[in-house]
């Protein structure tokens, strides 16, 4: 006698650990074979596209803290650039510096959360606990610059709101002398862990073909062995005379991925050695008044400050009609803006290019024919973040 | 092709009837086709030896409301072996039906399910076309200009029927757009004489 056996469907999230975040994903199972999955997204969505028509190029800012809200300053930086590109107006050599000291701090805290909550969807605790007391450290320096610990709202079109504080260039130096010494603690934890190595290698394999046409970027990319990074190959701000490597996997399963985060933590910061050592005192926005608004003190004494700050504060500059693509390498893959001013001071258009949005996508392709329990190793390696896949 | 230049004659040649204007600007190429071009177009720049653009980074709309052609299609390119970005554009009207990329770039499928959801663009042998950002059950496309940013209806959890229920949204204050346009800028027989003078300088 035959018996049929019909395939499962499986809800995994919106409410799973595993699912970094709320991710609905319909899986059909046959035993424990997963045969298709089909993500539902958009449970985040909060129309951010929609609200920076409605607002004025300055205030569109904050929405870009809000997409990929572990590495906040790395979105900053892809609006900035394209509105300064429309513009065509320099940045000051210092704010560069700071601009890349950040979103180099930005990758630290993205690549620690997301390396330690891997280790964690596959079983390893310890390595979280480490991993987030650096990322508090990195956070008090946001912090520091900016004001808040998350949601930084301190990169502008022309440069950066406010200079660094006092103390602040020798802590993150201090920083960057001992963080080393806990991503080999990590390593340690993890590199050459049998469970983990179990977990990971040859899960979630991606071929180089795969990776080009499913529209991936990042370390999803670099970890099937594209060596495509954008800081070196469309370089922006002072990228082009600081001096990095690019960590390129071979396999392109989850472990090679894995690799290359860890080797871009390294990476990035000797980056920001090399920033902090090559910093000099300066201007750290644009000095035009018509972009971006004056000192304080300057307000009480001229009449030209006042009505300047009055401007940006009310209507906020104008932007001449144009059109732009412009992108930034994103801790998790190239995060781009497709901006289309209309010569007003809101923009007519901005579309984001987030990378988890293509990587998600894909998660069919990657999991079939896996077990249900490669899914979150597969998924934690994605490195998904739905602030910018559901924007 | 290693320059700009160098590629933009290259397009021009290649495919001179289904090309209608090209432009180098922001060290990008931009080009105008046509909705039926499209996909030989899309063909052409990923397995042309020399263009090879092999990446679709995304695919938008851009809605003007005022315009006949209502809807501009925009498609943005990247090619990892000469390092050069591409935006190929088209314009559509409203009910108009667009081919799909899926089956030349398989990421075309969310992009395309997005610019469905959110502009109500149609697009032909696409697999899978269901909405994919908004709530399930959702009505209107929320990025089309007509489209309030308070949206139609809010939903909450209803104590009486015990479940959450949609109703029209209700606000205390309607939203407000400040005009902030200084008035001696702003006046519009002023705006037209200072263009005018710009004109003749």
């Amino acid at each position: 006698m035959t018996k049929k056996i019909k395939n499962l469907n499986l809800n995994f999230g919106p409410q799973h650990p595993a699912a970094h975040g709320v991710l609905r994903l319909i899986l059909e199972l046959d035993g424990e074979v997963v045969e298709k999955a089909d993500p539902h997204i958009g449970l985040l969505h909060r129309g951010t596209e929609k609200l920076i028509e409605n607002k004025t190029y300055m205030q569109a800012v904050p929405y870009f803290d809000r997409l990929d809200y572990v590495a906040p300053m790395n979105q900053e930086h892809a609006f900035a650039l394209a509105v300064e590109k429309i513009l065509q107006i320099d940045v000051p050599i210092r704010a560069q510096y700071i601009r890349v000291i950040f979103c180099e701090i930005g990758r630290i805290l993205s690549h620690i959360l997301n390396v330690t909550t891997q280790a964690l969807d596959v079983g390893a605790l310890t390595p979280s606990l480490w991993g987030f007391e650096e990322r508090e450290t990195l956070m008090t320096f946001y912090e520091r610059a900016s004001g808040s610990r998350l949601h930084a709202n301190y990169f502008r079109a022309g440069g950066v709101h406010q200079d660094l504080p006092k103390g602040l260039e020798e802590d993150i130096a201090k920083f960057c002398e001992t963080f080393p010494k806990i991503i080999n603690d990590l390593e340690s934890l993890l590199t050459d862990n049998r469970i983990f190595k179990q977990r990971n290698v040859d899960i979630g394999v991606v071929t180089k073909e795969d990776a080009l046409d499913y529209s991936f970027s990042g370390v999803m990319i670099r970890g099937s062995g594209v060596p495509w990074d954008l800081r070196k190959s469309q370089p922006y701000d002072c990228y082009a005379s600081l001096d990095f490597k690019i960590p390129v996997g071979k396999n392109g399963d989850c472990y090679d991925r894995y690799l290359c985060r860890i080797e871009e933590m390294k990476e990035s910061v000797s980056i920001i050695k090399q920033c902090l050592a090559k910093m000099e005192k300066g201007p750290i926005k644009s000095l035009d008044g018509k972009i971006s608004p004056p000192p304080k003190a300057e307000i009480k004494q001229s009449m030209e400050a006042l009505i300047h700050h009055f401007k940006l504060f009310t209507e906020g500059y104008r932007v001449p009609k144009d059109e732009i693509y412009a992108a930034v390498e994103a801790p998790k893959g190239e995060f781009g803006v497709y901006l289309i001013s209309d010569g007003s001071s809101k923009p007519y258009k901005c579309k984001i290019r987030a990378p988890g949005f293509s990587h998600l996508q894909s998660m069919d392709y990657l999991i079939k024919g896996h077990m249900l329990a490669d899914v979150p190793a597969v998924l934690g390696s994605l490195d998904i973040v739905f602030g910018e896949v559901d924007r | 092709m290693k320059s700009l230049e160098d590629l933009e004659k290259k397009i021009n040649s290649e495919l001179t009837t289904k090309i209608n204007n090209t432009e180098i600007k922001h060290n990008q190429i931009y080009i105008e086709t046509d909705k039926e071009d499209m996909v030989d177009v899309a063909i052409f720049l990923k397995t042309n030896q020399d263009t090879k653009f092999r990446q679709l980074i995304d695919i938008t709309v851009v809605d003007y409301p005022e315009q006949n052609q209502r809807f501009e299609v925009v498609y943005l390119f990247l090619s990892h072996e000469f390092n050069q970005r591409l935006i190929v554009k088209y314009s559509i009207a409203e009910n108009e039906v667009i081919p799909s990329l899926t089956s030349i770039f398989p990421s075309a499928n969310w992009m395309e399910r997005e610019v469905f959801d959110m502009y109500g663009v149609s697009f032909k042998d696409h697999p899978d076309l269901r909405r994919i950002l908004t709530d399930y059950g959702f009505e209107g496309h929320p990025l089309r200009k007509d489209f309030p940013l308070t949206g139609h209806s809010e939903v909450r959890y209803s104590e009486d029927q015990k479940k959450v229920i949609s109703e029209p949204v209700k606000l205390e204050q309607n939203y407000r757009n400040f005009d902030y346009e200084s008035p001696w800028e702003g006046t519009k027989y002023i705006k037209e004489e200072i263009e005018n003078n710009d004109k003749k300088n």
